[in-house]
């Protein structure tokens, strides 16, 4: 099995968002590209893959406003009467990710459309960099 | 591939009371659901002839910091040392418990097995509980940018609500039909209409000499935000099942002597179970669920059965949108097509496709690992011709549909009198 330089995990994922930068894996045989990023494509089950650093552009593919928080966003300052929006954004490269979606009234949600074009913000929270979007 | 080597029977099935019970522990509800399924096996079982259990619990790791709850459960009813097996696969935990048993009989490794689930949810307070199911998503990936699990649904839902024009008012559908079986379930939780719930509300309202709202009707109580809040837009409270305690029991066993402990003996024809990319991101359409589409292919091509035949059914309706999403997976009704089957009355129990006469996980309440076993309960009882006052007339085959997570594993079974 080839391993890539960093390796192709959770920690080397949020450790370039560190360094601002939205980085995947794409097989060499089949072009997928997985993001988060895999050291394996399911697809060929095929080890070889290279990383490629990913635009933070896309479009919002669904959402939710969320008012009942897990405690880390509780802690975070979501209580109740300051809901926050979750979403997928499908990235123009191909892959889709979960993010925070930012710059709208997560008040509002019947005001958010899918399909509204975004682009990245990343989050700072606690000692993580986060993969936020808000409209472009 | 795909058969069973032999015959598979349901010989009981019962379940505890669902609900809050605060002074109760995983085991005092394991021990009621088990009694309650042996008084259904009409010529009685000995516990001498159980040789097996399967038991399907999601997380009494952080729910009660209980690890290995197998022992404890078989030996609270008494049947040490016969192996214990504990499954998990989210709130599918007991669904795939079961499909565990057929197999174990199918295989001919036993002849009578135990099946069962159990959940105590309720000792910790909602935020915790959301921890705890938020565990069932992708901790690494959906958890940390503020994923929850009526979030993850309420997100399955405005992709829904895109693509079909699927509407609020259909979600709502859902949650009123359920109640309303529900209401006719004494093991419910919540076993009260909408509307019930309602009057319930106007009237504590005028005890306290408030000015109560003049709703017109279900659907515009719940609109209302201080009658039933969002939880996760677009689903608000009374589209989320609750967080409860509770326990379900059902015995297996081989064809060639289920007749020795019943006469009507619910055959299992038939038996399925996928799976699918945990994290909704990672999925090529999060309109539908692909290991429930698999889960029923399987199931069907067992039995030899197809959608139209099935007269009767327990669906995993752990949030509104997850029951319109299931009777289009099991091919009841057309992508897109299930919000407003249910908007019409199909689904209602008075409707061609009866769903959730128990008042689903909607009212009856969803301790998450007892769910699927609580389900073939109600199917057990529905076949039977035992389910009171909400019986469907002469059912003969039955169908549960089990979901974990967001789906990332489900367990489908068809059951024929």
């Amino acid at each position: 099995m080839e391993v890539l330089t960093p390796e192709a995990s959770v920690k080397s994922f949020y450790d370039f968002l560190k360094e601002r930068k939205i980085m995947g894996t794409k097989c060499k045989k089949c072009g997928e590209i997985y993001l988060p990023p895999r050291p394996l494509c399911p697809k060929c089950v095929d080890s070889e893959l290279e990383w490629v650093e990913l635009e933070g552009r896309g479009k919002l593919v669904a959402f939710t406003s969320i008012s009942v928080a897990p405690t880390h966003m509780l802690e975070a300052g979501h209580t109740r009467d300051n809901p926050y929006v979750f979403g997928l954004i499908e990235l123009d490269s191909g892959p889709t990710v979960s993010a925070l979606i930012l710059g709208v009234d997560a008040k509002k949600p019947e005001n958010i459309e899918v399909g509204t074009r975004m682009t990245v913000e990343f989050v700072e929270r606690d000692d993580r960099v986060l993969l936020g979007f808000k409209p472009a | 591939m795909g058969k069973l080597a032999r015959g598979v029977a349901l010989i009981g099935a019962g379940m505890s009371k669902f609900g809050a019970f605060p002074d109760k522990t995983s085991r005092e509800l394991f021990v009621e659901a088990f009694i309650d399924a042996r008084n259904s096996v009409d010529n009685g079982i000995d516990n001498k002839d159980i040789e097996a259990m399967f038991l399907g619990n999601f997380s009494s790791d952080l729910f009660e910091g209980q690890v290995h709850t197998g022992p404890i459960m078989a030996d609270w009813v008494g049947l040490v040392p016969k192996p214990v097996t504990r499954t998990e696969g989210a709130c599918a935990s007991s669904g795939i418990a079961i499909r565990c048993g057929v197999m174990a009989i199918a295989s001919g490794l036993h002849d009578v097995v135990c099946v069962a689930g159990v959940e105590k949810m309720t000792n910790l307070p909602t935020s915790r509980v959301t921890d705890t199911l938020g565990a069932a998503s992708d901790v690494e990936y959906e958890f940390p940018v503020g994923a929850t699990f009526p979030g993850l649904y309420a997100t399955i839902a405005t992709a829904h609500m895109k693509k079909y024009g699927t509407t609020i008012r259909q979600l709502r559908t859902i949650g009123i039909k359920n109640h309303d079986n529900g209401k006719l379930n004494p093991k419910a939780q919540f076993p009260l209409s909408i509307r019930d719930l309602m009057e319930k509300r106007i009237k504590k309202l005028k005890e306290k000499g408030e000015e109560a709202p003049s709703w017109r009707d279900e659907f515009d109580f719940l609109e209302d935000p201080r009658a039933n809040p969002v939880v996760a837009w677009p689903l608000r409270l009374y589209d989320c099942s609750p967080i409860t305690d509770g326990a379900a029991v059902l015995f297996l066993a081989a064809e060639e002597v289920a007749r020795k402990y019943t006469d009507t003996p619910i055959h299992i024809i038939g038996s399925g179970q996928g799976s699918v990319q945990l994290a909704l991101h990672d999925r090529a359409d999060i309109t539908t669920i692909l290991a429930a589409r698999e889960a029923a292919k399987m199931a069907y091509r067992m039995a030899g059965v197809g959608p139209e035949d099935i007269q009767v059914a327990e669906v995993h309706d752990c949030f509104t949108i997850a029951e319109i999403v299931a009777t289009e997976d099991l091919g009841f009704f057309k992508p897109g097509e299930g919000g407003k089957a249910a908007e019409e009355g199909v689904t209602a129990r008075d409707g061609e496709k009866p769903i959730n006469t128990s008042g689903g996980l909607k009212s009856k309440g969803h301790p998450v690992g007892a769910s699927g076993a609580g389900q073939a309960v109600e199917i057990w009882k529905q076949l039977r011709g035992e389910a009171g006052k909400r019986q469907v007339p002469d059912v003969e085959i039955g169908l549960t549909h089990n979901v974990g997570g967001t789906g990332g594993t489900c367990a489908v079974h068809i059951y024929r009198r």
